[in-house]
């Protein structure tokens, strides 16, 4: 699996890495700008939503925190070189780590369903206060930053390889989790907290490590949206269809795996833009997003890569209880589930 | 002074209508454990039916309840049917909950693509009358709302504690085993508790419609206030979801008209944050499961 899992993602890198150089279109860098969000938001979103289990639906929040924080250090300057956001983007994943820090606190004192209630009345404050905060945010006026002084054949790639390595960060993080006891423990949250309590998992510090790192990743992915961009306002910036977005990727792809939030947001993303190019209304676009959010619920609500996993497990097993003994059937065989831990492990 | 008992009479009045609201979101997670992000979005889609009412048939929006109700009615249990009841999992909760937010987008696309997303506002004959009584200004529409929040609460109340019905519901909220093993039939109250939350829905809305102009993304600001209220009062509290209702609303209303309006969103979430600190089960909750 380490092999395996290690040739893929050196594939994946170079792929990414190398894909500029092909002189591409503009609207094809710009897509996979945004493809690129939304894979590392996904993968961030993942490490809470995932691995722990605790939904949260204010991943908007942070990344509009991200875009403001951005602007607000960068409104009215004037840029050098025009890496100076870049540069300062582990900062503003600290801030937005430390705003979430009190809030996963207390929120994750109680259950799953009250931490989704918690976080997601925190998008909703957060928009009101860009709103009428007005002396800071600039209201629903919008604020702007120094458009980024790079030539107009290559802009697009300073954001593009960023992102990249937002990415591959993310993606790192993601495998360190799996392979060590933090991941560990974040699974035994998921799987039952109070017997993971008992046995000694320090329960409180997983989750709430989880979530600041999740966080602050998300909000570092708004600051670079918001310097590329080069102009926000919060309906756009704090935007609940965020949040919604980030969570249908990854179960779409599949929760608790490293790669199906990757897949999803490929998937979603591309599929999305395209839309709204097609369609241009926003209120159609809306429908269609909630309609293969049910349908994504309700026919395969553990992802592609876990169901597809299983699959393959299953016709690998049936072919090779058939080869030694031929007399059990396959389904059987298929039936004996192997553990949440390990069927997880397995798929990553 | 002034301007604090001001803001306290409005936020009293107000808040029979989240009392409202909220009564049928707390019932909702007490009976199925489900945490219903659609509430806003239902109470948004009957406050365009009795607007649609009004202006067609010049139906008074008080009136239209009844023709509401029993619509949202049939949409609550066709959600449930369709959309709730196939989820067959442990994370049941965790996908309940996502799936209720999809459906308030779908609510909210299908109600931009018929109404457009301009704001819309029920302007009956009576809408910006008002009393003046001892210096202090109420509003007509808001007593009524009041009044109204009063008289459905109070019919909620005699159908949860005087009907077959009820006691199903009751059972279900205190302990679904053992409503199960002693014969009610938990797929059926599910199914219509989910109806009678969007109906409680439904009544508020129409109400909700001539307190304040409203389009398509209205229910984004409801979901916050609704879930706040439901969570001080204990979740599956009916009872508690109407004393919170009154006390959030209430504070709100005061800071708007004391501080100023641009915190009184805030309030919302410094309550939250409050309770899960202090009392982390809200005012009337019970530990473990729900209570009425």
């Amino acid at each position: 699996m380490s092999r395996g899992s290690l040739v893929r993602g050196g594939l994946f890198v170079l792929v990414l890495a190398t894909l500029p150089s092909f002189g591409l279109q503009h609207w094809f860098l710009n897509l996979m700008v945004f493809v690129l969000m939304f894979a590392t938001m996904s993968s961030a979103w993942n490490l809470v939503g995932g691995f722990a289990g605790y939904p949260s639906l204010g991943h908007a929040a942070f990344f509009g925190i991200g875009a403001y924080s951005m602007a607000l250090i960068f409104h009215g300057h004037v840029l050098s070189n025009g890496y100076e956001p870049f540069l300062l983007l582990p900062l503003i994943g600290l801030i937005s780590a430390a705003v979430g820090f009190p809030i996963a606190l207390i929120a994750m004192r109680t259950r799953a369903d009250v931490f989704a209630i918690v976080t997601i009345t925190f998008l909703f404050m957060v928009q009101t206060l860009a709103f009428n905060l007005r002396g800071w945010t600039g209201g629903s006026q919008g604020l702007s930053l120094p458009v980024a002084p790079f030539p107009a054949v290559s802009f697009e790639e300073p954001f593009y390889y960023t992102l990249v390595l937002l990415l591959c960060f993310t993606l790192l993080v993601t495998f360190g989790a799996l392979r060590s006891k933090v991941g560990l423990s974040l699974v035994a949250v998921r799987a039952d907290e109070d017997k993971a309590r008992g046995i000694g998992v320090r329960v409180t510090g997983v989750k709430v490590l989880a979530f600041c790192v999740s966080v602050g990743i998300t909000a570092m992915v708004g600051g670079v949206w918001a310097y590329y961009e080069t102009f926000i306002y919060p309906q756009f910036a704090i935007d609940p269809l965020i949040t919604i977005a980030v969570v249908l990727m990854t179960f779409l792809g599949g929760r608790a795996t490293l790669w199906g939030p990757v897949l999803g947001a490929f998937v979603l993303e591309a599929g999305q833009q395209t839309l709204a190019y097609r369609l241009g209304g926003s209120q159609f676009y809306l429908i269609a997003y909630a309609l293969v959010f049910l349908v994504i619920m309700l026919l395969l609500p553990r992802g592609v890569l876990p169901t597809l996993g299983d699959r393959l497990r299953q016709r690998r097993r049936a072919r090779s209880v058939d080869s030694t003994s031929g007399g059990v059937t396959p389904m059987a065989a298929g039936a004996a589930e192997p553990p949440v831990a390990l069927r997880r492990g397995a798929s990553a | 002074m002034h301007a604090l008992v001001q803001g306290v009479i409005l936020g009293v009045l107000t808040g029979g209508v989240y009392a409202l609201m909220a009564s049928g979101q707390t019932l909702i997670f007490g009976i199925m454990k489900v945490v219903n992000l659609a509430q806003g979005a239902m109470v948004v889609m009957s406050a365009y039916l009795s607007y649609q009412l009004f202006v067609s048939f010049g139906v008074d929006p008080f009136l239209a309840i009844p023709v509401t109700t029993v619509v949202m009615f049939g949409v609550g249990v066709g959600v449930q049917l369709v959309f709730l009841r196939p989820l067959r999992r442990d994370d049941k909760s965790e996908l309940s909950l996502l799936v209720t937010f999809a459906v308030a987008l779908l609510i909210e696309g299908l109600l931009s693509i018929t109404f457009k997303t301009t704001y819309r506002s029920i302007n009956t004959s009576y809408a910006n009358s008002s009393w003046t009584v001892g210096g202090y200004q109420i509003t007509v529409v808001r007593v009524y709302a009041f009044a109204l929040s009063l008289v459905s609460l109070g019919l909620l109340f005699l159908l949860l504690n005087r009907t077959r019905f009820g006691r199903a519901v009751r059972a279900t909220v205190q302990n679904p085993d053992s409503a199960r093993l002693l014969g009610v039939e938990s797929e059926k109250v599910a199914a219509l508790g989910f109806g009678l939350g969007a109906a409680t829905a439904a009544a508020a809305g129409s109400v909700y419609g001539l307190l304040y102009p409203f389009y398509s993304g209205s229910h984004y600001d409801l979901i916050s206030r609704l879930l706040s209220i439901v969570v001080l009062g204990g979740l599956g509290s009916v009872g508690g979801a109407v004393v919170a209702a009154v006390i959030v609303s209430t504070s709100s209303a005061v800071v708007a008209s004391t501080v100023s309006p641009a915190w009184s969103e805030m309030t919302f979430f410094v309550i939250l944050l409050l309770v899960l600190l202090v009392r982390p089960q809200g005012l009337f909750g019970k530990v473990g499961r729900g209570a009425l």
